[in-house]
């Protein structure tokens, strides 16, 4: 096991404590930069969903993760994003002007949501912030002039140095991978900023944070804003790559899915958000899998135990019928969602430090070591 | 004029039926402190357990209401030993997701179960209506109006008035200190899961002649019955129902007067606006933590 020394404060706030870290992440960007000459087009098209989700998650996790501020209605800041792109696309702004733009008007509507929430609590945000992305989603439909209401609008390829840039292309997966790259560079530095320590100070506790200085309601109305930029950023690209935007994208189920990859991934670290993205992305293509080679794997297996061929071909029928039932999906989210809240909080990630944490304390490591402390006094009501 | 009156009445009928399912989330944030996001799904399993009993199997109209009320109780009892219960004590961030995730597991079995088509219970008040002058009240609207006002006037007896009513409320303030004054905490919860999915599926079956019901209808209505509990102030019985009733009224004038798609954001306006100028909300009681 490594033993890691650290002598001052700049030893603490390192991006990479050790060499190891620069070796691992310099592995995986060269993997992903040689992504698209390997992989089949299909996985790199995923890859691209990957990204833009981890990117949503990134800055959501900002927000709900480090500032302890739950939101449901980033849905509405991603539509924010792609609607601006959409909509200055039209009068030939380029590439650089309207991502700037779609980013940083965003942030600025992020800001306005973050005022008025300073004044709200738990179940009172969530609730102000569902009813925000419903009357956003509603303008959407309504402003025609602006977004074409219901039916939807085009998103032209979008053009950058001279050449057009379609949605499959490898360039364009550079140009997510990049946003992604950035994206969690930036977040790692501010949170070893001031900004970012004032953050988590008032995720843990908002009284302590006061009196010790920390202007809480600016640094809230940061958040909203920083949170509210990255998801539109990532909006712009969505906007892409879908290359169609319509106001029944954005819905409160879009917002729940932003929720359940840091839920799945792990809310405390970046890493959350890409292997939570990684999993809402894949759920769909396993899904199918499961529908083609689930009935046909678990009949080989009844076969095999001695089942005739009528039993067997029962056996197929029952389980493809199961496989292919509506909605599916909805089930296996929802198993999926309560079964993480019940037995890990800390998200894939969090059960990946575990794992290692017991190879390196091995034989010493204890359960305990990452138990959560329940409170049973605490009424969240008064305060 | 007529209009407007006529307005009132359906908006006031639509309006209990918000504040039937936020009398749901009220219980539970009452004996709990935690959001039900799965209220609504919870009402919409009971109009399903209904059409089953008294649709399929053909049983009479009360005595099927009877079994859907019971086994929902029994089946609310469930969810929270399952759900609920292991994560009492963590951040009520981690069971309002618990819930969203019982919801989505709730819309999409009965989806696979009941189909995604509308449903229709037969009851007794199905067709007649009162015509009082020119006015004309249709007596599955009325229906709706009268229970929820029974439902509503017990259950402010019950917690104002009898002892596990009282022990309920202070599991909410603070469960430890309920548990050493000799109150059964885990019990109380439960009973306060199988009351609110028995007053749950109330709604849902006399909702069932107004809106059919279908797998997403109490989605639907559940998130139109955050306003109304949020309005009325959360953790207060009657202020559910109030904040129901003038939710439902603003819906339905801003259906009438208002230009199209006012209906489906007012009550989302008037939410916003409630918690930001009076976020204890009408008949709430506004309380600051003590460091």
């Amino acid at each position: 096991m490594r033993f890691m020394f650290k002598t001052d404060y700049e030893d603490d706030i390192t991006l990479f404590p050790h060499s190891g870290y620069i070796v691992t992440y310099g592995v995986l960007l060269a993997f992903l930069l040689i992504a698209p000459f390997v992989l089949s087009s299909y996985i790199v098209s995923q890859l691209v969903f990957v990204f833009i989700y981890a990117t949503v998650g990134v800055g959501l996790m900002i927000l709900t993760g480090f500032t302890g501020q739950a939101s449901l209605g980033h849905a509405a800041f991603l539509a924010i994003g792609a609607y601006s792109a959409a909509y200055l696309q039209q009068f030939n702004v380029p590439f650089p002007v309207y991502f700037l733009v779609g980013g940083l008007l965003t942030g600025v509507v992020g800001a306005m949501v973050g005022f008025p929430a300073l004044r709200l609590q738990g179940i009172y945000l969530v609730i102000a912030t569902i009813s925000f992305a419903f009357i956003v989603e509603e303008i959407l439909a309504r402003w025609e002039s602006v977004t074409h209401g219901n039916e939807g609008m085009r998103v032209k390829a979008l053009q950058l140095l001279g050449t057009t840039v379609s949605r499959d292309s490898p360039s364009f997966y550079y140009l997510c991978l990049a946003v992604l790259f950035l994206t969690i560079i930036g977040t790692l530095n501010l949170l070893r900023s001031p900004t970012g320590r004032a953050f988590v100070a008032i995720r843990d506790s908002e009284t302590a944070a006061r009196s010790m200085g920390v202007n809480v309601s600016l640094y809230k109305v940061k958040s909203f804003a920083i949170s509210a930029a990255i998801t539109g950023f990532a909006g712009v690209l969505f906007a892409h790559k879908l290359s169609f935007i319509s106001p029944e994208m954005f819905t409160l189920q879009l917002s729940i899915e932003f929720i359940i990859v840091i839920l799945i991934g792990g809310a405390f670290s970046p890493h959350g958000a890409v292997l939570g993205a990684i999993f809402i992305v894949m759920i769909d293509p396993f899904l199918t899998y499961l529908k083609d080679d689930l009935p046909v794997i678990i009949a080989g297996i009844a076969a095999t135990f001695g089942a005739d061929s009528i039993t067997a071909g029962k056996i197929h029928g029952n389980v493809a019928a199961i496989a292919s039932a509506n909605g599916l999906k909805g089930a296996i989210y929802g198993v999926i969602i309560v079964l993480f809240v019940l037995f890990e909080p800390l998200g894939l990630y969090g059960r990946w430090l575990k794992i290692k944490l017991f190879f390196q304390l091995f034989p010493l490591y204890k359960r305990a070591t990452f138990k959560r402390q329940k409170i049973y006094v605490k009424s969240e009501r008064n305060r | 004029m007529l209009d407007f009156v006529q307005q009132l009445v359906s908006g006031i009928a639509l309006g209990c039926v918000y504040g039937l399912i936020a009398l749901g989330f009220v219980l539970v944030y009452k004996a709990t402190e935690v959001v039900n996001f799965a209220q609504g799904d919870l009402m919409m399993l009971g109009g399903f357990f209904a059409f089953t009993f008294i649709g399929m199997l053909g049983l009479n109209y009360w005595l099927g209401f009877a079994g859907a009320v019971i086994a929902m109780a029994l089946f609310g009892m469930l969810a929270e030993r399952v759900v609920v219960r292991p994560i009492l004590g963590y951040p009520q961030f981690s069971i309002i997701m618990a819930t969203i995730g019982l919801g989505y597991f709730l819309r999409s079995v009965v989806g696979m179960i009941w189909g995604t088509d509308d449903f229709k219970i037969e009851t007794p008040f199905s067709d007649g209506v009162l015509r009082i002058g020119s006015l004309v009240l249709a007596y599955d609207k009325l229906s709706v109006i009268a229970a929820t006002v029974i439902l509503c006037a017990l259950l402010y007896l019950f917690f104002n008035r009898t002892t596990l009513g009282t022990a309920m409320r202070a599991s909410s303030e603070n469960m430890l200190a309920a548990y050493y004054m000799g109150i059964p905490v885990k019990r109380v919860v439960s009973i306060v899961w199988a009351i609110s999915a028995a007053v749950a599926t109330a709604a849902g079956v006399l909702l069932a002649p107004i809106t059919f019901i279908h797998s997403n209808v109490g989605l639907v209505l559940g998130l139109k019955a955050f306003p109304a509990a949020v309005l009325g102030g959360f953790g207060s019985i009657p202020g559910a129902v109030v904040g129901g009733v003038l939710i439902g009224v603003i819906e339905s004038m801003a259906g009438f007067y208002l230009p199209q798609g006012w209906k489906d954001v007012a009550p989302y306006i008037v939410l916003l606006a409630v918690l930001l100028l009076k976020p204890e909300g009408l008949f709430g009681v506004h309380l600051r933590k003590k460091v």
